[in-house]
């Protein structure tokens, strides 16, 4: 079971930190690349110690982007706001259209209620890389392309979401439903005064899964975004990296890697205390 | 100030049917215990009372007013839920306002009313502390809190004591008993424990099977029970039930036996015999074989069977029985104005 000598703590500890290393060498690197000038990047040996330029790379790709030939067209500071929105769309669309459908599912009985859940179940099969030619279609069709709309709406609905709302809800007791209804309340009421403060906890662990899932989208805001000034940042990294006999600003590139990776580092970190409450705590 | 009159209800769930055709008169300020097995259909029969569930036939008056399609809240009652019910996530002061925020009654006058639903239940310095913070009694308590504040016509208790430990169960009993004598507010409870009902009670139902078997005082119902089984169903041990024969005022049992009998009865009837009532008398007409005894302390249960017959007999007698009786034969006597009789076709009570 647990091991107390001190050899056995030395060892687990000596292998999680050669795992952690091996996680965080590249991030490192890239970091080292973003502060760097072009010049110490392209002659080997690759520098190990971050270098001076910092301030003037993240400038430079936040402000500038590929205004004086760093690769990208916009500033990376519009992609990171696409990105941002595009992210916190999906994640409250997806928790919003949840919440509902699960509320829905549980507590009213009405028909083809079994239907409608297995509907919605089976759409879990049905990710956007599968239907993507249809779904270009209709966003086309309707001239959403290019548009916030046509980026979120797609991706809004979340099988996976609504079955763990209803999983929760249903472990709800159902006398606190008669509870309720005894003191008065009607059902969006309830919703919103019993239903939404007791699944705080799981609101906020899904917020975090969603939230990382929107961010790193990738297939759909590439198909769909012509126009350079709607492109995720996701997209921009792909778009900097110089093809045929391009160099490529490689500081430019690597901060704007290290600037796509903080927002999820950020909400990870500042929400993990309620992340893991939420996947671990059943006590009500 | 209200009464309850539950007239002809029927209640199925599909095709079973869980009541059948029970009418019931509450009395104002009457505490009306509904005792019996489970799946008797007592729970269903508050539920409708509450409007949780609807009644497939019959009239659910309050207040003389018929309330059949009323959602529950307007029929201005409470109810207390066996697992509290409480919202976890609001304090106790916000569970016992809720109610009164919903019907938009104004701040101060839910301040006050909260204010002296907690006097009375002394939870005054808990007001502020989430129910995961509090012992069972205590949320207990709250959810009784959260009954009072709404001055409702009557309270509806649904097993309410069920989860607490034995001690407390006692203690909160009591405090049942006085809160509702100190409030007169008419009440119905549901139990499956008959020493609740006993106590609690003003009058008691006892049902099985969807049936109403007794409506009446405690002291009636342990008595004269009604029926066969209200007098197995209440007291403990349960009340031996013997097969005999009736005649001339008196009874021959199945091996022979005789006893006096204060009725005029002809015919095969069950005899009913409260362990209790069993006394230790060397000329007793009841031999019985001792099998198994148990001392309880106050008194000591004897177990064991009729002689030359297979029908199983508990007496319980008073005090602590010192030799060793097991597998010997002891007599005991009973007094005749303590027999039950009952009907072996229709399991009423004859005399």
């Amino acid at each position: 079971m647990v091991e107390k000598k001190k050899t056995g703590y030395w060892l687990t500890h000596a292998g999680l930190i050669i795992g952690v290393m091996f996680i965080f060498f590249p991030v490192w690197l890239t970091f080292v690349a973003s502060t760097v000038t072009q010049e110490a990047i392209i002659q080997p040996p690759l520098p190990l110690l971050p270098g001076g330029e910092f301030f003037e790379n993240y400038a430079n790709a936040l402000f500038k982007g590929g205004k004086e030939g760093y690769g990208s067209n916009e500033p990376v500071i519009n992609m990171l706001i696409n990105s941002a929105i595009m992210a916190l769309g999906i994640t409250f669309g997806k928790l919003t259209i949840s919440l509902l459908s699960a509320f829905a599912i549980v507590y009213f009985r009405f028909p083809f209620r079994k239907t409608c859940f297995w509907l919605i179940f089976i759409t879990l099969m049905l990710p956007v890389e599968v239907r993507i030619v249809p779904t270009y279609e209709v966003v086309a069709n309707l001239n959403l392309l290019n548009s916030y709309s046509g980026l979120i709406f797609p991706l809004i609905a979340s099988a996976t979401a609504t079955f763990l709302f209803r999983q929760f809800f249903m472990t709800i007791p159902n006398e606190m439903v008669e509870a309720a209804r005894m003191d008065g309340c009607s059902p969006m009421r309830f919703f919103k005064d019993i239903l939404l403060p007791i699944s705080k906890t799981n609101i906020a662990a899904l917020f975090v899964i969603l939230f990382i899932y929107g961010w790193n989208q990738y297939l759909w805001p590439l198909l769909m975004t012509t126009d350079p000034a709607m492109k995720t940042i996701v997209i921009a990294i792909d778009g900097m990296i110089p093809t045929g006999d391009d160099f490529g600003h490689w500081p430019t590139i690597m901060a704007t890697a290290i600037l796509a990776m903080l927002p999820p580092v950020i909400v990870v970190i500042s929400m993990q205390k309620f992340f893991v409450k939420g996947l671990l705590e059943s006590d009500k | 100030m209200s009464e309850i009159k539950l007239e002809n209800l029927k209640k199925s769930f599909g095709k079973t049917e869980v009541i059948h055709d029970l009418s019931i008169n509450v009395k104002d300020g009457e505490l009306i215990v509904i005792v019996g097995p489970s799946g008797c259909g007592k729970s269903t029969l508050l539920r409708m009372v509450a409007g949780l569930e609807d009644a497939n036939e019959g009239n659910i008056i309050i207040d003389g007013k018929k309330v059949n399609e009323l959602e529950p809240m307007e029929r201005n009652i409470a109810m207390v839920f066996q697992n509290y019910a409480l919202y976890p996530h609001m304090s106790v002061f916000g569970n016992m306002a809720y109610g009164l925020k919903i019907a938009k009654i104004s701040k101060d006058e839910i301040n006050s009313r909260v204010q002296k639903a907690a006097d009375i239940l002394e939870l005054g310095e808990l007001l502020e502390r989430k129910p995961s913070q509090l012992s069972g009694g205590q949320r207990q308590r709250v959810a009784m809190g959260r009954a009072i504040v709404r001055n409702p016509v009557a309270f509806l208790f649904d097993e309410p004591l069920s989860n607490l430990d034995a001690k407390l169960r006692v203690q909160m009993r009591l405090e049942i008993k006085k809160l509702q004598t100190q409030l007169k507010t008419t009440s119905l409870y549901v139990t499956h424990d008959q020493v609740e009902a006993m106590t609690l009670a003003d009058r008691m139902i006892v049902m099985n099977d969807g049936n109403v078997e007794h409506i009446g005082t405690p002291l009636e119902v342990y008595t004269k029970p009604r029926t066969l089984f209200t007098a197995q169903f209440i007291g403990s041990p349960a009340m031996n039930i013997l097969k005999g024969e009736c005649q001339k005022e008196q009874i021959s049992l199945s091996n022979g036996a005789k006893l006096k009998v204060n009725s005029n009865h002809t015919g095969k009837v069950n005899i009913g015999l409260r362990p209790e009532d069993f006394t230790l008398d060397e000329n007793g007409p009841i031999k019985l074989k001792v099998e198994l005894v148990e001392l309880i302390g106050a008194n000591t249960l004897i177990h064991g069977k009729l002689e030359n017959s297979d029908e199983v007999l508990v007496a319980s007698i008073a005090g602590v029985l010192n030799e060793n009786k097991i597998g010997k034969n002891i007599n005991l006597s009973f007094p005749n104005d303590k027999l039950h009789l009952f009907d072996t076709r229709t399991d009423l009570r004859i005399n």
